[in-house]
C-alpha cells in the first residue's frame, strides 16, 4: 500500500530530512513511525500525503508514484488518504458538522447522505450530538477526535497521523490510539508517527524507527 | 470491535447515476451561491463600499454615453450639410423674389436652392415652434421671402461658403444671409470624439472594476487562508476552493450593475424636469431618453461578468500561492 524506495529528501533551505529511506507497508497493516523530533517522521508523512515530493527515489502510495503525479491529480490523490494532525487543523469558526463534512462536500456527496455519514463518523469517535458545537468549545481530546472523524469520513484506504496524541494526557491518548486500531481492524492501512514511548508499549504493532533520515531498526513486527 | 456500515466501505464517495450527479452538481453550486451571499452579508460595510465603487464605475461611462446620445438626438434634425438662408428685404413682391432666386440659382457656387414664400415660411414656423396660437394673433405675415440653398458639390468649404455669403449680401434685394450651420458639423465632430471617449472610459473603468473586485477577493482569500489550506489538505481541488470566491465576485459585480442602473435612473429622473423646461423654452418637443431595457440588462450583466472575471483572476493568482503546510 505504501512503499518508500531509497527516498532522499532535501528541503529548499538545504536541510536533508531523509536519505536512502526504504520501507514497505502492506495493505491493512498498522505501523508506528518513531524517532526523535527532527528525525524525519513528519517528512515521511508529508511525502505520503503528497505535501512534498521526494528529491530522489520513489514514494508509491496505493499504486501511484507520487513523484510523477500531475499537480491536477493531487486533490484526487489526497482524497484517498486520511490525515490526522497533532494540532488537528480544524476550522475554529465552523461547527463540528461542517468540519467533519468538508471532505464529503469536496467529493460532492448529497446532503442527505452527508448527514448520515457525519453522524456515523461522530458516533464512531464518541462525539454524537456535538454537531453544532464549535471546536473551541470542545476539550483537546474531543477536538482531536473531530479531526479523526474528518480523516476517516471518506473511508480512505490509508490513514496517517502525525503525533496525534502529542497534546493529550495518557488516558485520552490511549482512547485516540484505540480508535486508530479500530479503523485498522476493518482494513485501513494506518501509520502513526509518535514519540510517546508509553503508548508504544501498549500496542504490539510494527514499528519503524527513523534516525537522522534513515531506518534505525530492521523492520519487524512485534508479537 | 466493528465499524458501522457507513464507515466500513472503502469505496470512494460520490453520486452513482448521471441524474444524481447532475442534481448533486446543482445542489453544490446552489449551496456555494447562497453561502457566498451570506458571507457578503456578514460584512455589510466592506461589501457596501465595494458595490458602491463598482456601481459608480459602471454608471460613469453609461452617463457619458447618454449625454452623447441625447446631444445627438437634439441636433440630428439640423443635418450635416451647410445650408444658407438668404432673407430678402421687405417688402418684396413675388415677381421680384423669383427673379432674385433665379439669379442665385444660376451661380456656379450654388447647388440646389429653393424659394420659400412668407406663407410657406409661416406654416413651417407654426409647425416647428409650437407657438402657433400666438402667431394667429398677428394681423399680417411678418415673414420675408427666403431663398434656401446649399453650396454646389466641392464648394462647401468654410472659406467658400463665407465668400458666397459675402457676395449674396451685396445684392440690393437681400436683407440678411445666414450661413453659419458649420457649428452643427463641429458639434457632431465633438460628439463623435466624445463617443470614442465613452468607449475609452468604459474600458478604463472596466479595468478599474476588475481591480476593485480582485482586491476584495484577495482580502477575502487572506481572511480565509486557514480554511483554504485545510480544504486543499483534505483533497479540495482548485476548482472547489475557487468556487466560493467566483460567486462572491459575481454577486458584487451584479449588485454593482444594479446600483449603476439605479444611479442612472435617479439621474434621469432628476434631470427630466429641467431638461423639459429648457426644451419648452426653445419650443422643442424633446424628452431626455434613457437606455433601452436591453441596454440596462447589458449594464447589469456586464457588471456580473466583470465581477466574475475579476474574482477569477485574483483567485487564480492568489490561491496558487496557498499550499497546505503540515
Amino acid at each position: 500500500m505504501i512503499r518508500f524506495d531509497r527516498v532522499f529528501k532535501r528541503y529548499p533551505n538545504g536541510r536533508e530530512a531523509l536519505s536512502e529511506l526504504s520501507f514497505e507497508l502492506a495493505t491493512g497493516e498498522m505501523t508506528f513511525l518513531t524517532g526523535h523530533s527532527g528525525a524525519g517522521k513528519s517528512t515521511v508523512l508529508r511525502l505520503i500525503a503528497l505535501l512534498e515530493r521526494p528529491t530522489r527515489g520513489q514514494v508509491i502510495v496505493n499504486g501511484r508514484n507520487t513523484g510523477s503525479l500531475r499537480s491536477g491529480a493531487i486533490p484526487a490523490f489526497r482524497r484517498q488518504i486520511g490525515v490526522v494532525f497533532q494540532d488537528h487543523r480544524l476550522l475554529d469558526d465552523r461547527p463540528v458538522y461542517d468540519n467533519v463534512a468538508l471532505p464529503l462536500a469536496i467529493a460532492g456527496v448529497p446532503r442527505r447522505e452527508m448527514d448520515k455519514r457525519v453522524r456515523a463518523a461522530l458516533d464512531q469517535v464518541g462525539l454524537l450530538g456535538k454537531e453544532r458545537a464549535l471546536p473551541l468549545e470542545l476539550s483537546a481530546g474531543e477536538q482531536q477526535r473531530v479531526g479523526i472523524a474528518r480523516a476517516v469520513i471518506t473511508k480512505p484506504p490509508v490513514l496517517i497521523a502525525d503525533e496525534p496524541t502529542g497534546n493529550l494526557d495518557p488516558d485520552l491518548a490511549l482512547e485516540v490510539m484505540n480508535l486508530f486500531q479500530r479503523f485498522n481492524a476493518v482494513g485501513v492501512t494506518v501509520m502513526v508517527a509518535t514519540h510517546d514511548v508509553h503508548l508504544l508499549d501498549r500496542f504490539p504493532v510494527r514499528r519503524i524507527r527513523i534516525e537522522q533520515g534513515r531506518i534505525a531498526n530492521p523492520p519487524y513486527v512485534a508479537a | 470491535m466493528s465499524l458501522p456500515e457507513e464507515l466500513r466501505n472503502v469505496r470512494p464517495a460520490g453520486p452513482r447515476t448521471l441524474g444524481g450527479a447532475a442534481s448533486t452538481w446543482f445542489e453544490r453550486h446552489a449551496q456555494t451561491l447562497v453561502g457566498s451571499l451570506g458571507r457578503l452579508a456578514r460584512q455589510p460595510l466592506a461589501t457596501t463600499l465595494t458595490i458602491a465603487v463598482i456601481g459608480i464605475a459602471l454608471a460613469l461611462p453609461v452617463a457619458l454615453y447618454l449625454v452623447v446620445a441625447n446631444a445627438r438626438a437634439v441636433t440630428a434634425g439640423l443635418g450635416d450639410t451647410v445650408q444658407l438662408s438668404v432673407y430678402l428685404r421687405l417688402p418684396t413682391t413675388a415677381e421680384q423674389a423669383r427673379k432674385v432666386a433665379r439669379a442665385i440659382k444660376a451661380r456656379d457656387e450654388v447647388g440646389e436652392s429653393v424659394l420659400v414664400s412668407p406663407d410657406e415660411g409661416l406654416a413651417e414656423f407654426r409647425a416647428l415652434s409650437g407657438i402657433g396660437e400666438a402667431l394667429k394673433a398677428l394681423a399680417e405675415n411678418p415673414l420675408p421671402w427666403v431663398v434656401k440653398l446649399r453650396p454646389a458639390e466641392g464648394r462647401d468649404s468654410a472659406a467658400a461658403v463665407e465668400a458666397l455669403a459675402a457676395d449674396l449680401r451685396k445684392l440690393p434685394e437681400v436683407e440678411l444671409v445666414q450661413a453659419d450651420t458649420a457649428w452643427v458639423r463641429r458639434l457632431h465632430a465633438i460628439l463623435d470624439a466624445l463617443r470614442q471617449i465613452v468607449v475609452l472610459a468604459a474600458a478604463v473603468l472596466a479595468l478599474g472594476v476588475l481591480a476593485i473586485v480582485g482586491n476584495t477577493i484577495r482580502l477575502e482569500i487572506n481572511g480565509r487562508r486557514a480554511e483554504i489550506e485545510v480544504t486543499k489538505l483534505v483533497g479540495g481541488s482548485d476548482a472547489f476552493v475557487r468556487r466560493p470566491f467566483l460567486y462572491s465576485g459575481f454577486w458584487q459585480g451584479l449588485a454593482g450593475g444594479l446600483l449603476a442602473v439605479a444611479l442612472i435612473g435617479v439621474g434621469l429622473a432628476i434631470l427630466e424636469a429641467p431638461v423639459a423646461r429648457v426644451a419648452a423654452a426653445y419650443g422643442a418637443a424633446f424628452a431626455l431618453s434613457g437606455l433601452a431595457a436591453r441596454e440596462y440588462l447589458a449594464v447589469i450583466g456586464g457588471g456580473a461578468i466583470l465581477g466574475l472575471l475579476g474574482a477569477w483572476l485574483a483567485a487564480a493568482y492568489h490561491l496558487r500561492r496557498i499550499e497546505p503546510r503540515a
